[in-house]
């Protein structure tokens, strides 16, 4: 029987496909097939990125193998003694150290701290904003979502210097670390740039995806399920534990994930606001520190200057880390939203 | 009485939730306008960057003409690639593109600009160049434009094609003359949407587009930096002189500006696509 509805449906499925083949003039078939290429582009830049930074990472892959990722160093050497090192067949400048542990680290650690701040805040906001408030005012303070998304990274970076900073540092991280508390105690650097004000920066630009989807998310719950809720007597709290966040907890968690990944990623904001340092693990959370993308933008310019290219082939390879880690979210991201029925989420940046 | 102060408690924490939203959105753009006061005048629209002082008039042309191509690369590019996945592209096509489209959507922008530094200076010898800049700016906007106009034009009801098709009109004018007409608010509001990401990108311009200083940019594809806004924001903000910091903070508020009028052009669009659709509807 059922075999029988698959053929059918398959032969059904032919014929369509000819009846449609033999409705296309020419002339829609050329514009087909130029919307085709056009359609194709994305696809292959993505290839090409891919290609292209595998590629120039190569080389480093075979030179520095393993210690790559557990070295605690970066450093591009010294080009002024003259001679090169070789190891593998590949050349690299005297002094030359190649390990993002530290990188890794400091790229993991604040984003998740990022996500652990971002989601409460997100989620709350959402429910609010979809739930509660009267329309009237729902327009206007989702334009503050709108504005969170949209604000570019390296003004997050330039208020993350000239104001949050100083603010965090003289408020709040001076008394924090009279406590002695362990990863809440140590110097505090200038400006309040580490590890803190990055995550907290970062959560800052995260919470609009994860609020704006939460918020459409809320919106799809059935009305009929929140009227029963009300018709049993349930307060607004019960409603949102036991109908709407069941309801849309899966979505919730895709969107965080795609959250991370933009926390992940994020370059500029956090080359500003993190000190850039990569000489080792931070100690607590005031410390410098570094994340690979950012690493990447502050450390380039240098690394053209070593002549054996090896350092400009270490930084490819710091970007393949991070391209793998945020594809690698960003697909786990998308692979929960597939088997969502709700409304789609928006693409990574979430504006 | 227990169930009804937790009640209240519940809403008030999401009460702060949403103040930790506001506040923050509110205190940044005061901030960063009250730091650029000082350096605000005519002088910095019509003098350009000139080492650590003078105006923005170069950066801010720059961005603009950086925006302009992207509209058309990316626009162009864009667009067809949605009305393809939404009217053309069997499933069996669509849904890998789809899937690609939007992993490149995760693809952090200065892995965009180290492939951009290789490709176009190494490789290709371009320089420092508009065509690579915007090259760049528009791989990374892309996933945006093809998403939003593949919903858009999906949302285009089906009784407007059969209609057409109804008519004896072909694929094409259908989706030239019915379709795209109908989906246009939507796919125009997905360009906007790219346009706010392109302005305030940084990092995939850094090793792309290069920076001019004292000089407008060119109309040269090739072989000629480009300034903007962005350079200046993030250059001079790690300058010690206050001037510089001025000038950094002016260039931020700008690209500020330009996200508040993007903003507010998409949501006169919606309106005034909302109405359309009620109008339809009746």
């Amino acid at each position: 029987m059922a075999t029988s509805t698959l053929r059918a449906d398959r032969g059904r499925a032919r014929i369509e496909r000819a009846r449609r083949r033999s409705e296309l003039t020419p002339r829609d078939r050329v514009v087909r097939a130029a919307l085709g290429v056009t359609g194709a582009v994305p696809a292959l830049a993505l290839v090409f990125i891919t290609y292209q930074t595998l590629r120039q990472a190569y080389p480093s892959i075979v030179f520095n193998g393993a210690h790559f990722f557990t070295g605690r160093q970066f450093s591009i050497g010294n080009s002024y003694g003259g001679g090169t090192i070789t190891r593998h067949g590949y050349h690299a400048t005297p002094g030359a150290v190649f390990g993002i542990g530290p990188l890794i680290f400091g790229t993991v650690v604040s984003s998740l701290i990022a996500l652990a701040v971002a989601v409460p805040i997100s989620v709350g906001a959402a429910i609010l904003l979809a739930e509660r408030l009267p329309s009237r005012l729902q327009g206007p303070l989702g334009v503050f979502l709108e504005l969170l998304a949209g604000i570019p990274s390296v003004v997050f970076g330039l208020w993350g210097v000239a104001t949050f900073g100083p603010l965090l540092a003289r408020d709040v991280e001076r008394h924090l670390s009279d406590l002695h508390i362990p990863w809440l105690t140590g110097s505090i650097q200038h400006n309040g740039q580490g590890l803190l004000t990055s995550a907290l920066v970062l959560a800052l630009m995260i919470i609009p995806i994860i609020a704006s989807t939460t918020r459409e998310l809320v919106r799809s719950v059935p009305a009929l399920t929140k009227e029963g809720a009300v018709a049993l007597g349930l307060t607004g709290t019960e409603s949102v534990r036991l109908v709407t966040l069941p309801f849309i907890r899966t979505g919730i968690v895709a969107a965080s994930l795609l959250g991370l990944a933009r926390a992940l990623g994020e370059t500029i904001a956090v080359l500003l606001i993190s000190t850039n340092a990569s000489t080792g693990y931070p100690h607590s959370v005031f410390a410098g520190f570094s994340t690979m993308a950012a690493f990447i933008a502050g450390e380039l310019d240098g690394a053209f200057g070593d002549s054996t290219g090896m350092a400009v082939h270490a930084l490819a390879e710091v970007g393949l880390v991070i391209l793998v880690i945020t594809l690698l979210t960003n697909l786990a991201g998308r692979a929960i939203t597939r088997r969502l029925a709700g409304p789609g989420l928006p693409v990574g940046r979430g504006i | 009485m227990g169930r009804a102060l937790r009640n209240r408690a519940f809403f008030a924490a999401c009460g702060v939730g949403l103040l930790l939203v506001v506040a923050p959105a509110v205190a940044l753009v005061a901030s960063v306008f009250a730091k650029a006061a000082p350096a605000i005048g005519t002088a910095l629209f019509t003098s350009p960057t000139n080492g650590q002082g003078g105006g923005l008039e170069n950066a801010i042309l720059g961005t603009l003409l950086l925006l302009v191509g992207v509209l058309v690369v990316a626009g162009t590019i864009g667009v067809g690639a949605g009305v393809y996945l939404a009217e053309y592209a069997p499933p069996r096509v669509a849904g890998p593109l789809r899937t690609l489209s939007e992993v490149l959507a995760g693809v952090p922008s200065i892995v965009i600009g180290y492939v951009g530094y290789v490709t176009f200076l190494q490789e290709l010898h371009w320089g420092y160049s508009l065509l690579g800049g915007v090259l760049a700016l528009s791989v990374l906007v892309l996933p945006y434009i093809v998403k939003t106009t593949e919903l858009a034009v999906r949302q285009v009801p089906t009784t407007l094609r059969e209609a057409s098709a109804a008519l004896g009109l072909t694929r094409t004018t259908t989706v030239g003359r019915i379709v795209l007409p109908t989906a246009w608010p939507g796919v125009i509001s997905g360009l906007i949407v790219a346009m706010a990401i392109s302005q305030g990108e940084t990092a995939p311009l850094l090793f792309t587009a290069g920076y001019l200083d004292q000089r407008n940019p060119s109309l040269a594809l090739l072989h000629h930096d480009v300034p903007y806004l962005t350079y200046v924001a993030f250059t001079d903000t790690t300058l010690p002189a206050a001037r510089a910091q001025q000038l950094a903070s002016a260039a931020g508020a700008m690209t500020l500006v330009l996200l508040l009028a993007l903003i507010f052009a998409g949501r006169v669009l919606a309106r005034r696509s909302r109405r359309a659709t009620a109008r339809m509807a009746l």
